[in-house]
């Protein structure tokens, strides 16, 4: 079977590479809209915070023989609290001033992390084992779909729409959403919002971690993996605009769908697409397709 | 971002930036007697790299997070230009300043439209996009780079192979374009873009083109980006990726930030610190990413008017 010329195996095939690699775009712009929001940081360490999850998740395994599920649960909580203490002792110290040196200490931060995890480990990829409940996969006639791929569709389609859930419609995200808006009304209401603040970057952090455990099994685990991501991702937040959660979400999903179609398409360019994606929308609509110009 | 109040203040109190000229002329002059001339050439090609980057965020509050696909493709174009066309040194290297200022045309278009940290992430997409671009395209030779570039004659006669011609060259390239972006700092140009750095609004409400200005010196910047990188590949012989890598781009932002944005010798002093720090260091491999990035932290955390800064505000003079 053919469509406009191309296998589907290879159409479907390619598709699903691209659902994947949304699902983590969609992941990690998502925890990079969380903090901005709050924090108006734009966390570059976020790459580096990624690749910190599947290396704590491989090193659970490998030393303490911890398993996925757990480290599901486990990596989030130790990289956020990584992440929680880098927000009271050093990016609190930069509220006041322009927010760009919230990027540069963040990116600081990303060369650190980085180097010392190659210095350990090498530049070489580690394999991570897919879980045996998920090993295998279903043939649907039309395309073979292994299990962990679709687990990892599904987990961070739900684990993104719970995110989008808890910021937009329950009382914690109301706060959370007021702070936003206006910090020193919502401390005056007796709501600690410094805490709330160290939480957030937390919870932004253990996004980018849980990520991280879900790709281990996919991608090699190597300290350099978070690396080239990050910019792809911050590609994709140009492209969506960082105004809603939802939109970080859908354009996550999206841009890897489209990166996978380039693939089929015309190869040469599907490492560019999202950057040409990105330039396009700049011209027609700056602000991104959901955000606000402020 | 204004960490230097003491750069805007008396902007006629010249006299100590005119004597530290002086002092760099001197010290490059008697340098090559006691310094390896490689090394030398290659602190001023990152030093000019430094400066053009410093006039958008020093003077136009415009962090590039790219920078590295002007120092890169101006590499590349005057590689190719030399070795494949054959051209003459001198118009190799106008050649890839030329194509960096093209593209600098181009990405500033975009790059404009948003402000602070979103100028920031489209740089860097951007200057991703030409990573990509000089992996795959064919006449860069991928992961290789072309190498081998002739350093050919200076207008014919002078032979670049000698060590000292070259140094002369590459001083008065460096030389031409820090002059250069002194003047434009200084020029009633500089001055609009430092009131559009200081309060946009206001600059717009005054009848001036905040857009326009940024654009210009989005350009300027990246051709002058160009020109170091152009240079640097005729010393070296060399046009590869690592010139065009974002980690390249991080590098140049850590120049300027060491050294004092916002000050006119705050990039030369950064370069040469950071190079020289890469030089003891290289035999460590990645711990030279690790003290980068702990520089990185410092400098931001405690010391954000870097070491120039710090210099300017001890002798209460503009740097």
């Amino acid at each position: 079977m053919e469509i406009f010329g191309v296998p589907t195996q290879a159409l479907f095939g390619q598709l699903l590479i691209g659902l994947i690699n949304g699902s983590f775009y969609a992941l990690l712009s998502l925890g990079l809209a969380v903090i901005f929001g709050l924090l108006n940081i734009i966390n570059f360490t976020h790459g580096a915070q990624y690749m910190m999850g599947a290396f704590v998740a491989f090193l659970l395994l490998n030393k303490l023989g911890i398993g996925y599920w757990w480290s599901l649960l486990v990596v989030p909580l130790l990289v956020g609290a990584t992440g929680m203490v880098i927000e009271r002792t050093m990016l609190s110290r930069l509220y006041k001033l322009d927010h760009l040196y919230g990027l540069l200490l963040t990116f600081g931060l990303a060369l650190i992390i980085q180097g010392l995890f190659r210095n350990e480990f090498g530049s070489s990829g580690q394999p991570y084992r897919i879980p045996p409940e998920l090993a295998g996969g279903q043939n649907l006639g039309f395309m073979f779909l292994p299990n962990y791929r679709a687990w990892v569709i599904v987990a961070s389609f739900f684990v993104c729409l719970a995110t989008w859930y808890v910021i937009e419609r329950t009382k914690l995200g109301a706060y959370l959403r007021a702070a936003t808006e206006n910090p020193q009304l919502v401390q005056a209401f007796g709501i600690n919002v410094p805490r709330m603040i160290t939480l957030t970057y937390g919870f932004g952090v253990g996004l980018a971690a849980l990520a991280g455990v879900m790709a281990a099994p996919i991608y090699q685990v190597s300290p350099q993996m978070g690396g080239d991501l990050i910019i792809v991702v911050f590609a994709v937040v140009v492209i969506g605009g960082m105004g809603s959660i939802l939109g970080a979400i859908l354009t996550g999903f999206g841009l890897g769908v489209m990166e996978g179609l380039t693939k089929v398409f015309y190869p040469e360019a599907s490492s560019t697409v999202i950057f040409i994606i990105m330039a396009i929308v700049l011209l027609l609509k700056p602000a991104g397709l959901f955000g606000t110009q402020k | 971002m204004s960490a230097n109040g003491t750069a805007n203040a008396a902007g006629n109190n010249l006299i100590a930036q005119r004597v530290a000229f002086v002092v760099m002329v001197v010290f490059l002059l008697l340098a090559p007697l006691v310094v390896y001339p490689v090394f030398l050439m290659k602190v001023m090609c990152f030093a000019l790299f430094a400066c053009a980057f410093n006039l958008l965020i020093g003077f136009g509050g415009l962090l590039s997070f790219g920078h590295a696909m002007f120092l890169g493709s101006g590499g590349y174009a005057a590689a190719h230009a030399a070795k494949v066309w054959g051209l003459p040194t001198e118009l190799a290297i106008l050649f890839g300043t030329g194509v960096a200022l093209v593209l600098g045309y181009f990405v500033g278009l975009l790059a404009i439209k948003r402000q602070g940290i979103y100028f920031a992430m489209i740089t860097l997409a951007l200057a991703q996009m030409v990573y990509f671009f000089a992996l795959q395209a064919p006449f860069t030779g991928g992961e290789d780079g072309i190498q081998g570039v002739p350093r050919g004659l200076l207008l014919g006669f002078i032979d670049l192979n000698q060590p000292l011609a070259m140094y002369g060259l590459v001083m008065a390239i460096f030389l031409g374009g820090f002059v250069f972006i002194w003047r434009v700092v200084h020029s009633p140009f500089g001055q609009v873009l430092k009131a559009i750095r200081e309060n946009e609004s206001r600059a717009i409400s005054l009848g001036y083109d905040a857009d326009r200005f940024k654009h210009i010196a989005f350009i300027i910047s990246g051709g002058v980006a160009g020109l170091a990188g152009a240079t640097k590949a005729i010393v070296f012989q060399l046009a590869s990726l690592t010139d065009v890598h974002w980690s390249m781009s991080g590098e140049v932002v850590l120049m300027t930030l060491l050294g004092g944005l916002g000050t006119i010798f705050g990039p030369v002093i950064g370069a040469a610190i950071i190079i020289t720090m890469q030089n003891y260091l290289a035999q460590l491999g990645a711990w030279v990413t690790v003290v980068q990035g702990v520089i990185f932290v410092i400098c931001v955390l405690a010391f954000r008017r870097g070491v120039i800064g710090e210099l300017a505000r001890w002798l209460k003079k503009p740097l």
